[in-house]
């Protein structure tokens, strides 16, 4: 489904230039769930943007179903790949209201049946049409993310790039957030690739997994593998050290991974 | 004195009067606490951090603060007069706040900002003041404090800047630190390392801490107690160690939620909140 060979970033140009992503391979299959996990400037949402076309300039291979991807704007290609953002109360206009934020990507790709998508996609959300004419100030932080997560969703893609959409949100709701996009993968279909700072909520939802430190691929392991503490590289056990609370041992046994 | 006299707050209330009627942010909230690590933890619109900041009674209007009883080393800080919670705010009682980001002033070296927070409090020569805040740096280990100190905080990381912040809260040597998400904007394993540093120091110094976070595991693994709120309320108190057998059916709710590494669930169990949670007198 999703075939990213060399993918490399880079923002500045000359003195100011920064390698963001650095030669990143991977391969998702149809159907499955990819993670990426990494710590902030790891640059897992910079591989994400380019692979969504939201990073004009890149260099490196990422295929789509087969196909090349181009490095302008390609519509029908839009339709496929779609993305949910980290931050609910900022990915929504504030002014529009559910049925416009819905009905927008509808207009813009001129599908028809408007009117039964989005009844359709609110229901598949567990929101129903009683939000419909809400704006997000009237919505709580999970109820705004199935918003962004059904505006995604309204255009049928079949990739969908997840950028930490649980990390502002409170862990009750985070929960159900990932009841809901488990659920939705199952009965679509869909191929997920998840960009999250927490081990736990990549095994929640994934398959396989990709570790990134400082723009580059540390180690790519199956969730099995990570349940069973057996992470090949010392950058990953770490992150799976932290990820288990406070111990200040441990704490004090913590490497600098960023040389 | 008894061990649990440092801090004693008894029924505090913290409402807002608004146009629309009086939200009640705190309803009721009563624990003492002595130099020991007390944890707080909630949801977002728990009144998690609206308590933390009655305590210093900084709660902006419209926002109002009562409690029977709210004492300070026995002295009340309800009937306390301004200047006199100038004296106590950051030489007796800091407080730590989440984001370096918007806590630090912008356009004043980092250094300054920490021998200010002494002086302010401690009337000693600048080259004094220096001194200490250079002895501060070092102490929530940054490497080089000479070139830090002339830093400003946009030319510093989040986890230094977290550090900085910390050194200026602890440099009047306080009594009692308020951390509301102190590492809460921070990678998971600099997250830990801060803690570390900010343990030693409050463990060394023999300090009360509250620590205000939505993260129930980390608060159990660093805290000796834990006051759970929900609607403004403490629905459960237990020590930090007696966590996994908590039972109120929130605390419950929100340790079953959570996803783990050793043990897939698909799906979730999740929370049904209760309305008998939030009901009762205000």
């Amino acid at each position: 489904m999703l075939r990213v060979n060399e993918l490399s970033v880079v923002f500045g140009q000359g003195h100011d230039a920064l390698t963001a992503v650095d030669r990143v391979s991977f391969m998702v299959e149809e159907g499955a769930s990819f993670g990426i996990v990494g710590e902030s400037g790891s640059g897992k949402s910079t591989v994400l943007r380019a692979v969504a076309g939201l990073i004009p300039d890149w260099g490196g291979e990422i295929s789509i179903a087969g196909k090349p991807r181009p490095r302008r704007l390609d519509r029908a290609l839009a339709r496929r790949v779609q993305m949910v953002f980290q931050d609910p109360y900022a990915s929504l206009h504030p002014r529009h209201t559910v049925d416009r934020v819905l009905s927008e990507p509808l207009t813009i790709h001129g599908v028809s049946g408007v009117e039964e998508r989005i009844e359709r996609v609110l229901a598949d959300v567990g929101l129903g049409s009683a939000f419909r004419f809400r704006f997000p100030h009237q919505l709580s932080g999970g109820q705004r993310q199935r918003v962004a997560i059904a505006r995604a969703l309204v255009l049928e893609p079949s990739l969908l790039l997840l950028d930490e959409p649980t990390s502002a949100l409170d862990v009750s709701v985070q929960a159900e957030v990932l009841n809901l996009l488990a659920r939705l993968r199952r009965e679509r279909g869909l191929t997920y690739v998840l960009v999250s700072h927490d081990l736990a909520v990549i095994a929640q939802l994934c398959d396989r997994l990709a570790v990134m430190n400082q723009g580059r691929v540390v180690e790519e392991l199956g969730v099995a593998q990570l349940r069973a503490h057996e992470p090949a590289e010392a950058y990953t056990r770490q992150l799976m050290t932290a990820s288990l609370g406070y111990d200040p041992e441990a704490i004090a046994a913590f490497k600098d991974f960023s040389a | 004195m008894t061990a649990s006299d440092l801090l004693e707050v008894d029924d505090l209330h913290v409402d807002f009067h608004t146009r629309a009627g009086i939200v009640h942010a705190v309803r009721g909230v009563s624990f003492a606490m002595g130099r020991e690590k007390l944890g707080i933890v909630g949801e977002s619109g728990s009144g998690k951090s609206m308590t933390g900041r009655a305590i210093l009674r900084l709660v902006a209007p419209p926002g109002r603060v009562r409690a029977r009883r709210l004492a300070f080393e026995g002295e009340d800080l309800i009937a306390a007069r301004e200047s006199r919670l100038r004296e106590i705010r950051g030489k007796r009682v800091s407080m730590v706040m989440q984001d370096p980001k918007f806590s630090l002033n912008p356009v004043m070296t980092v250094g300054r900002q920490i021998s200010e927070a002494y002086s302010v409090h401690a009337r000693v020569a600048a080259g004094e003041a220096r001194r200490r805040a250079l002895d501060m740096l070092a102490a929530v280990r940054i490497r080089d404090p000479e070139r830090v100190y002339d830093l400003y905080p946009h030319e510093v990381s989040g986890g230094m800047g977290q550090r900085i912040m910390i050194a200026m809260m602890l440099i009047p040597d306080p009594d009692l630190l308020i951390a509301d998400e102190p590492t809460s904007a921070l990678d998971v394993t600099v997250q830990l390392q801060v803690l570390a540093i900010l343990d030693d120091l409050v463990g060394r110094r023999g300090m009360g801490l509250i620590f205000i976070s939505h993260d129930l595991n980390l608060v159990a693994s660093f805290c000796d107690r834990i006051l759970i709120m929900y609607g403004g309320r403490i629905v459960e108190s237990c020590a930090a160690g007696e966590l996994a057998s908590a039972r109120h059916p929130y605390t419950r709710g929100l340790l079953e939620c959570l996803p783990r590494l050793d043990e897939p669930r698909d799906p979730l169990p999740t929370l049904k909140r209760d309305p008998a949670w939030l009901a009762g007198k205000v």
